[in-house]
């Protein structure tokens, strides 16, 4: 702040030292930097509230913390296989041979003061990142906040989501334990079930056979300097378009597509996110130093031999892992001499695609509808049906995928079969997302119309009155105005109504265009409009 | 398909229309209504208990000042607690008290902190919404027009559209540069083709099966009937690539009645007296198949439960994987240790292209 002038004209107190030396500081940076007019713009920009706006923030604030706790450990990791003989406190592991990665997480972890306490907040943090992230992705997608001018965010901000996952596998590989030694296993074959080139992909990787001495080295600077170093520019991108396209908002009065009505940045957003980030990192540390995460010490060395019944990866991973469990048995085909292993090649497709949809669902709703408008107000989920139930079904589909790769806990814990969980997974896997679909629409449907029914007649108060007839009524109370508008804003779309084109044709991409845009929005509910409101008032 | 156009909008619905000949972008068969209700406009603003009783607002104004003196005594409370509570070598306790109140002293640090800043902006920062008006994203006309110009005065001083010999070489130039990069990642791997080292293991006619990990050798007297070994080749401590060649060479050792084994045509003497040995690493994508059931013979994969019958020659009677187990052809030597009769005689582990060749 800056106060290198008092405005008031009666006063002519002198200026305190701290004053001065404030103002004598940002005069400094100013006349070197031209920081003032970046002040002036963005100092009292303002964000609307809401608490589903806060995801995308906790994503970002354990990632400060993963930074911060990350580079501490670097001070102590050895990323290198060499063989070494461990000889730190841990005395169940004292004169085991194991990879000088594993020797000296092991030494951070029981010979450094915090080292424990770092590794564990570094973890939990990364846990935290990738679920506030696909949060923050469900709160986007179901709130249309993905439409115009944001595709190219979701865009970026998918790019984060792919980049957060690759931190956290490349991140759980490094220690060289056990079960991270199990999960590069299984990367090595899913990467040999690509047709073709993956043998030889795999043999580059891991600098020669499975499991070499160069993947935890290679995986160190992928995870400490590539991959940052792209999330972080990616990250910055998707702030400034953040502050470019302002916020969206919620419907409320006064709120409108022009406008954006909130707090300021300086004091209270700042006060409220800075804040926040203090209230994450202090939970995140908490949660650190009660719950212990990831013990490679009761997993030992990787060895290619021995492993644990119900190991499972980080549950960012767990959707890819579900995915090869659940395909059917004998997808393999010999072609000629090659062998093609559709068993590992069809998951890693499925989920390629699937991620794929998720990257491009705004494009595709944009060639629906072929609204060119730019959308700044923030759709309820249940005004727009087809969507919401896109989207539950999505999460159906991921969610099945996930509880897969839990598959042999769900069976020992609520003793079943191993093969009927699978079974059923895969039964719902493909059933679950049809049923959540249409329950979602129903639902969405139904919501509308009582949001139409509350918007026009009232809400039940409670209150019976006896009338002098005898007969007994509830009273509906009108709402407020202002809680109406909340009900009746929103956007409304019709079918696409097929027409020739200038050529007097219909085209194919027309025709489909057609058809999907009838599945969107032919059991659309309209907003209810003023003349509803002022004849349903007559009516009463 | 409704054909209702209620004329609301002449656009919704329309395919040919194209939305050139004005600057604002259209609707597609977004319903424009002309009825719509009206923005009723701001709420008044409610005051909170802060704004209206002084005394409140300086009672949160001690909380607040309070929560930040609560995390200054958490600092110092984990910098106490590093000191106080250090790693005592080879008492696993100490590590934990201090790992709890190292990390207890800080999260206190850090939530009243978070707390305090997040109280203060609610209850005493002023409270009014601001309101701030939102351009269109894309720029003005006349700085889209300066842009076009921007480029076109580019185009005309470089040449860049003209000169089409030199565009075109340069494109080309730029798109060959990054070659040699790739080129340069060859040597991520050892300059040998990584079929034939996938298609071998270390096992060799004679070669003993002996204990994992300790080595020892294993006599089939020993092996007794429904009992598992987990097996590795003799001399694999010693081998250069000890954990490469484990990988491959790995191998599960089991014992069950002969008439148990449906053994096929060619394999007949690959056991010994029952005696069977399987490769460890599962055809799906390469995890050990540590799980054996002695009582149905049946092997599974604890990564993605994958099962193989021992019975029928470890058929996959379950899960992702597709081809059996490979077998490792056993006998006994003089001394009645068991021993490899040869290598396996396809590639172990998981599937890859090239296997067959």
């Amino acid at each position: 702040m800056s106060t290198t002038t008092d405005e008031r004209p009666t006063t002519t107190v002198e200026p305190s030292r701290g004053q001065r030396f404030t103002g004598w500081a940002a005069n400094y940076v100013d006349e070197r930097t031209s920081i003032s007019g970046l002040v002036k713009e963005l100092g009292r920009k303002i964000f609307p509230d809401h608490w589903s706006f806060m995801l995308g923030e906790v994503a970002l604030y354990s990632f400060i913390v993963i930074l911060l706790s990350g580079t501490f450990m670097t001070f102590f990791f050895q990323a290198s296989m060499v063989p070494v003989l461990y000889d730190g406190s841990y005395v169940p592991l004292k004169g085991i041979e194991m990879s000088a990665a594993m020797a000296s997480t092991l030494d951070l972890s029981f010979d450094i003061r915090g080292g424990l306490l770092m590794r564990q907040v570094h973890h939990w943090a990364a846990l935290l990142f990738v679920a506030s992230i696909g949060l923050h992705m469900l709160r986007i997608f179901f709130t249309g906040a993905f439409r115009k001018p944001r595709e190219i965010n979701w865009l970026i901000g998918f790019v984060l989501f792919v980049l957060a996952m690759a931190e956290g596998f490349t991140g759980y590989s490094l220690p060289d334990d056990l079960l991270s030694g199990n999960g590069l296993r299984i990367i090595d074959g899913l990467i040999k079930g690509v047709p073709i080139v993956g043998t030889w992909i795999s043999y580059l990787l891991f600098g020669g056979e499975f499991p070499g001495e160069d993947v935890v080295g290679r995986f160190y600077t992928l995870h400490i300097l590539l991959l940052p170093a792209i999330l972080v520019a990616a990250l910055g991108v998707h702030m400034l378009l953040l502050i470019i396209n302002k916020h969206t908002q919620f419907a409320g009065p006064g709120r409108t597509n022009d406008n954006v009505v909130g707090v300021p940045i300086m004091p209270v957003f700042a006060a409220k996110a800075g804040g926040f980030f203090f209230i994450i990192f202090g939970v995140i540390v908490l949660i650190a130093s009660l719950f212990q995460i990831n013990p490679i010490w009761t997993y030992g060395p990787y060895d290619p031999s021995p492993v644990s019944a119900g190991t499972q990866p980080d549950w960012y991973i767990g959707f890819a892992d579900g995915a090869l469990r659940l395909v059917p048995p004998g997808w393999e085909l010999e072609l000629g001499p090659y062998t093609l292993s559709l068993n590992v090649f069809i998951p890693t497709l499925v989920l390629v695609l699937f991620l794929a949809v998720v990257a491009l669902y705004p494009f595709v709703e944009a060639w629906i509808t072929g609204d060119k408008r730019e959308h700044h107000i923030a759709d309820r989920p249940r005004n727009a049906p087809t969507r919401t139930a896109i989207g539950a079904a999505g999460v159906t589909f991921y969610a099945m995928l996930w509880a897969a790769a839990s598959s042999d806990l769900i069976a020992t814990h609520f003793r079943l079969t191993i093969e009927g969980v699978i079974h059923a997974c895969q039964f719902l896997l493909i059933v679950g997302p049809i049923i959540a679909y249409v329950v979602t629409k129903r639902v969405c449907l139904a919501l509308q119309k009582k949001d139409r029914e509350i918007a026009l007649h009232g809400y039940e108060s409670g209150r019976i009155v006896r009338l002098p007839g005898g007969e007994y009524i509830e009273v509906h109370e009108q709402l407020d105005e202002y809680e109406r508008w909340k009900l009746v804003s929103y956007e409304d779309y019709k079918p696409l109504m097929l027409r020739p084109n200038a050529q007097g044709k219909i085209t194919a991409g027309e025709r489909l265009r057609s058809r999907a845009s009838s599945w969107f929005f032919e059991d659309r509910i309209a907003p209810v409009t003023k003349t509803e409101i002022e004849k349903s008032h007559g009516d009463h | 398909m409704a054909n209702d156009h209620d004329g609301t909008n002449p656009r919704a619905g329309t395919t040919v229309e194209k939305y050139r000949d004005d600057n604002l972008p259209g609707p597609g068969t977004g319903v424009v209504a002309s009825d719509a209700v009206e923005n009723p406009g701001f709420e008044p603003f409610r005051a909170r208990v802060s704004d209206l009783d002084p005394a409140k607002a300086r009672a949160n104004e001690r909380r607040v000042s309070g929560l930040f003196f609560v995390s200054i005594i958490g600092s110092v409370f984990a910098i106490a607690a590093y000191i106080a509570f250090p790693i005592v070598d080879g008492d696993p306790g100490s590590i934990r008290l201090n790992n709890l109140l190292l990390g207890l002293g800080i999260a206190l640090a850090l939530l009243a902190i978070g707390i305090g800043a997040v109280h203060w902006s609610k209850s005493l920062m002023d409270g009014h919404d601001l309101v701030e008006q939102r351009h269109g994203t894309r720029g003005t006309e006349a700085t889209r027009q300066k842009a076009i110009e921007v480029f076109e005065l580019g185009n005309k001083e470089s040449g860049f559209g003209r000169r089409t010999l030199i565009r075109n070489t340069l494109i080309g130039a730029l798109v060959v540069s990054p070659l040699p990069a790739v080129v340069l990642f060859r040597d991520l791997a050892p300059a040998e083709n990584p079929v034939p080292l996938l298609q071998q293991t270390m096992w060799k006619k004679g070669t003993r099966l002996t204990r994992d990990p300790s080595g020892t050798p294993i006599k089939a007297s020993e092996v007794t009937l429904g009992s598992a070994f987990h097996v590795i080749p003799e001399g694999l401590e010693e081998s250069e690539h000890k954990l490469e060649e484990k990988a491959k060479a790995a191998v599960l050792l089991m014992r069950l009645k002969p008439e148990d084994l449906h053994v096929s045509a060619g394999r007949e003497d690959w056991n010994y007296d029952g005696i069977v040995a399987y490769s460890k690493i599962c055809t799906h994508v390469g995890c050990p198949v540590a799980l054996y059931e002695q009582q149905t013979h049946h092997l599974l994969c604890p990564c993605h439960q994958s099962q193989f019958d021992i019975t029928q020659e470890a058929k996959v009677i379950f899960g992702p994987a597709k081809r059996p187990l490979p077998q490792l052809p056993i006998t006994v030597d003089s001394e009645g240790y068991l021993v490899a009769q040869s290598d396996f005689t396809e590639p172990v582990g998981p599937s890859f292209w090239e296997r067959k060749l």
